[in-house]
């Protein structure tokens, strides 16, 4: 139904990919060891400011989450209006390397969603603009199939 | 340490005023404050003052006068009045000027607030894929102390019932009207586990407070307010704060946590001395953490000293005894001052209905908000 639709992937450049998919991408410091997403070319926590990329991997667990139960001002840009909006979850998800990175969550059901429960990063397609679908990086519960929404 | 007096105050009515702008509330906040003072314009030495959505605060001079006065303006996010009254404390102590003002107002559109990515130092895909929300952070950052410390939803009911209550008895509050626990437990989800009547709306409003030196207070007013401490703070790498696409491995204690440190050692006080305290509740969830982490219970505790009406008008902790931002909405430049003015009509016993009993003493304001900033202040009666 969308073949005909070219896809804007929003937050393509933040992802790098891998054989099981995609993959986070952000930085390392050099100094201190400290973890970023997004990339970053500064370091926060000891002023250092020679980073590495460091690919920070696919899976996590559930430290906090919400669902956006109203629809977003711009700069928000699914296209949506008050009266189609569907709400979204939204999360942080604290990879093995003890960062937690903010996302927007496949399930919006908060019977669904509790803190501890293993996540799958996947690709959603949120939203589109006249001709294109926008697409952004998203987590899912681990137990759940990836597919693209 | 020269000790620095507040020796007037003025607002102007917080909520929605269509057709006066910012500005003019704000100069309207800085005419009753004088005249609180029985003080002149042009007798003021230095002006700090700010507004988030409503311009500059030197162009009040246009409603004010052309004084000539040095008038810096400040743009700390909701730390803007109390930055604007330490550097006006800082002002006065240095001996810049004899007498100084601190005035924060704001002018919001109606509806949550939609930052731009770049003010921030994000890119563009933070705000275009929905993450760039002030209420998903206070919703995460409450989900998150719930699931630690043992906090219901109850608790975040409760928070907002006492708002209202408050706000009922409180001629100046933007919301009046008392709600029910159901009421409120049953309102729209705007961020779960936060609903509708658990939020504070961006609003219109000003505050401003006219200073001086303590020895010079008798003066102008036989009511000074002694300010003895005012301390702003900003964030340290691994605090949860608002637009963080990330948060570090290491977590560190909120902005919060050490401006109210620093104001207690600077006033020489304890938590346990302070007899009537404003918080910052953008929400029912950051009210419940403030609570906490400004001292004045271990985390956790909330939920039972809520249930027990210890943060009540008549309670041991007297919580954001106008109704806070919940009753008052939220004008960001203003908000700080309102706590201010608001900490001094308690210790000055001119509270109405409001009044905390028994002669307070000792007073607490707090806020907090974007990009992690902190400001407190501890006054003391007449």
């Amino acid at each position: 139904m969308i073949s005909n639709l070219s896809v804007e992937h929003v937050t393509g450049h933040l992802l790098g990919r891998s054989e099981a998919g995609p993959v986070l991408l952000g930085s390392r410091c050099q100094s201190c060891g400290e973890h970023y997403f997004p990339a970053t070319s500064s370091c926060t926590r000891c002023c250092g400011t020679q980073l590495s990329e460091s690919v920070l991997g696919n899976h996590g667990e559930l430290w906090s989450w919400t669902v956006q139960g109203f629809l977003p001002k711009s700069p928000y840009n699914s296209g949506e209006s008050a009266e189609d909006f569907q709400p979204y979850g939204v999360g942080y998800v604290q990879l093995p390397c003890g960062l937690k990175v903010e996302s927007r969550l496949t399930c919006a059901d908060p019977q669904q969603l509790r803190i501890g429960m293993p996540m799958q990063l996947v690709e959603v397609d949120y939203g589109r603009s006249q001709e294109r679908v926008l697409r952004t990086f998203a987590f899912a519960p681990a137990s759940s199939p990836q597919e693209k929404q | 340490m020269e000790q620095i007096a507040i020796i007037g105050v003025g607002m102007h009515a917080f909520g929605r005023t269509d057709g006066v702008s910012g500005q003019a509330q704000g100069a309207y906040a800085v005419r009753q404050a004088l005249q609180d003072a029985n003080v002149r314009w042009d007798q003021v030495g230095v002006a700090y003052g700010g507004s988030q959505d409503a311009g500059n605060a030197d162009a009040l001079s246009n409603h004010l006068g052309l004084t000539g006065l040095p008038f810096i303006n400040v743009a700390n996010g909701c730390a803007t009045g109390g930055s604007a009254l330490a550097s006006v404390v800082s002002a006065l102590r240095a001996g810049t000027a004899d007498i100084g003002v601190a005035v924060g107002f704001d002018k919001h559109p109606r509806g949550a607030f939609n930052p731009r990515p770049a003010d921030w130092g994000l890119d563009d895909w933070y705000g275009e894929t929905g993450l760039m929300l002030t209420t998903q952070f206070f919703a995460l950052k409450t989900q998150r102390y719930m699931h630690e410390h043992g906090i219901s939803e109850e608790a975040l009911v409760r928070v907002a019932q006492r708002a209202f209550r408050n706000g009922a008895v409180t001629p100046h509050a933007w919301r009046q009207r008392e709600l029910s626990y159901e009421e409120i437990a049953q309102s729209m989800p705007v961020n779960l586990p936060l609903r509708k009547y658990m939020f504070c709306n961006p609003a219109e409003g000003g505050a401003a407070l006219v200073l001086c030196r303590a020895s010079d207070a008798h003066r102008y007013t036989d009511r000074p307010i002694l300010v003895r401490a005012a301390v702003m703070r900003t964030r340290h790498h691994g605090s949860f704060e608002v637009f963080s696409p990330a948060l570090a491995a290491e977590m560190a204690p909120a902005p919060t946590v050490t401006a109210s440190r620093a104001a207690y050692e600077e006033a020489g006080v304890g938590p346990e001395d302070i007899d009537v305290i404003q918080l910052q509740d953008t929400d029912s969830g950051s009210e419940i953490i403030h609570l906490a982490e400004n001292g004045f219970c271990e985390h956790g505790e909330q939920e039972r000293l809520l249930r027990e009406g210890a943060t009540d008008i008549g309670g041991r902790l007297p919580v954001n005894t106008d109704g806070g931002c919940l009753a008052n909405g939220e004008p960001v430049g203003a908000s700080g001052l309102r706590q201010v003015v608001e900490v001094c009509q308690q210790l000055r016993q001119q509270a109405g209905q409001r009044q905390v009993p028994g002669a307070p003493r000792l007073g607490y304001t707090h806020v907090y908000g974007a990009p992690g900033v902190s400001a407190v202040t501890i006054l003391e009666a007449p």
